[in-house]
């Protein structure tokens, strides 16, 4: 009996090693699942979350947002700073300064849902990097934006 | 007979040749196949795939200092790792690789390959010992608690073959194997010297003077620089060794068909080093009391008795 417990031992052993083997090398042969970044990008999720972004009115290409500060009143890391302003013309204010302090934010997204003018959203960006931490402090979310005050 | 400086000379040029690129590619594919079986592609960017990779390493390891402990045995551990990688100079002597392609033509060749084999161990129990590191002798003392358990079944398997070759020179084993691999007559048999030789090399599921995830790096812990890529070129070695010995005993050696010689003889010995390779990425280590076991109590005993078989067989 105990002769024939030692032989089933090998024999299963061995089926158990072959068997171990055989995923391996299927491992082996199939397609890695690295993606060698920064020459090859993995498609990002639709509801990626990078740093909010301001968006632009369609018509004027101004920013939506008219400063009304419910995103910097009920972010919870107190990290937005708005300013506005009103043009002679218009009723609105116009954000003339939107400033993100993204070292603190935690992309709870409270401000984007908040916005009555629906103006923020999540960027798409996630390569940041910089050589200091001042970079980040203080992110100028109007740049790029066309402005009523341009001089 | 008498031997000309000179053959010395490019006999020792050769040999130096094969080792390095030996382990220059062994250590790049060794590295593929571990990645290719994790999902990943291993170096990529160093030369085309990754290619120069081992080449680059090894130029930062000669850049490196070499580190002598102040506690450590000096002269033995200086020379442990001269002591593993040495004899590979020697043990490649007799090896044939082709028709035409061997340094010397030894009647007693195969003895020699496998006297030499042992000096491995001794130089990692040097370095186990020299050191004075508590892991680094560790390692070394498993180094000897293995070598006890695997060399019998291993020269019992090389026994085996000898009785059927009826030689103990490497050139007629493999003659000898012209109309039929041994491997066909003995498959028990290339299982166990297989598994042994995964035990002499010292490689995963045997790594047990290594064993990183219990020693740290046993009994090479405290080696930097040249001295631990010197144990390196001596694993990879003997490694090449190990597996063209299995290519000649039970793969007939440089014999096949359409290919030259050196050709088949470097695809078998690969095709060896690479299951060994498969070996160390797909089984877990044992423990010291599981390698025991599988040296004396299966190994042992069924090269033991695929001995006794054989010699009946061929009595009858």
């Amino acid at each position: 009996m105990n002769g024939y417990r030692y032989l089933a031992g090998i024999v299963t052993g061995s089926v158990s090693l072959l068997k171990g083997m055989r995923v391996t090398f299927a491992n082996m042969v199939s397609r890695p699942h690295t993606v060698q970044w920064p020459r090859q990008t993995a498609p990002l999720p639709a509801r990626f979350r990078g740093h909010i972004r301001m968006l632009a009115d369609e018509e004027t290409g101004f920013p939506r947002c008219f400063a009304c500060g419910s995103c910097a009143r009920i972010c919870p890391s107190a990290c937005i700073t708005v300013q506005g302003r009103k043009p002679g013309d218009r009723k609105k204010k116009v954000a003339v300064r939107f400033l993100l302090d993204f070292t603190k934010c935690s992309l709870c997204g409270l401000c984007v849902e908040s916005c009555p003018a629906r103006a923020l959203a999540f960027s798409r960006d996630y390569a940041l990097a910089g050589y200091r931490d001042t970079e980040f402090r203080t992110m100028d979310l109007l740049e790029g934006l066309a402005s009523p005050f341009q001089f | 007979m008498s031997i000309s400086p000179v053959t010395i000379v490019c006999y020792l040029l050769g040999i130096s040749a094969v080792v390095g690129l030996n382990a220059v590619i062994l250590v790049w594919l060794e590295r593929k196949v571990a990645g290719h079986m994790h999902f990943r592609y291993g170096p990529m960017e160093v030369g085309p795939h990754g290619l120069l990779q081992t080449l680059a390493d090894g130029i930062k390891l000669l850049g490196k200092q070499f580190l002598v402990p102040d506690a450590a045995d000096r002269p033995l551990f200086l020379l442990a790792p001269v002591v593993s990688l040495v004899p590979i100079f020697v043990a490649m002597v007799p090896l044939p690789l082709g028709e035409t392609l061997q340094a010397w033509e030894l009647n007693i060749g195969l003895l020699l390959v496998v006297a030499l084999g042992l000096l491995n161990t001794l130089g990692i129990l040097l370095a186990g010992w020299g050191s004075n590191n508590k892991y680094a002798l560790l390692g070394g003392s498993r180094a000897v608690a293995q070598i006890l358990a695997y060399k019998i079944p291993l020269l019992l398997c090389i026994l085996t073959i000898i009785m059927m070759a009826g030689s103990y020179s490497l050139r007629q084993i493999a003659l000898a194997q012209k109309d039929g691999w041994y491997i066909l007559y003995q498959p028990l048999l290339f299982i166990i010297y297989i598994v042994t030789i995964t035990l002499e090399t010292n490689r995963s599921p045997f790594d047990f003077s290594e064993a990183e995830s219990e020693l740290v790096a046993g009994f090479h812990i405290e080696y930097s620089a040249m001295g631990f890529s010197l144990f390196f070129l001596a694993e990879y070695s003997y490694m090449f060794i190990a597996a063209a010995l299995a290519s000649i005993l039970f793969l007939g050696g440089w014999q096949g068909p359409f290919l030259p010689g050196p050709v088949w003889s470097l695809l078998k010995l690969y095709g060896i080093i690479f299951l060994l390779m498969w070996f160390r990425w797909t089984f877990p280590r044992l423990r010291i009391d599981q390698m025991l076991h599988l040296g004396w109590k299966i190994l042992l005993p069924l090269a033991l008795v695929n001995f006794l078989v054989t010699a009946g067989v061929l009595a009858l």
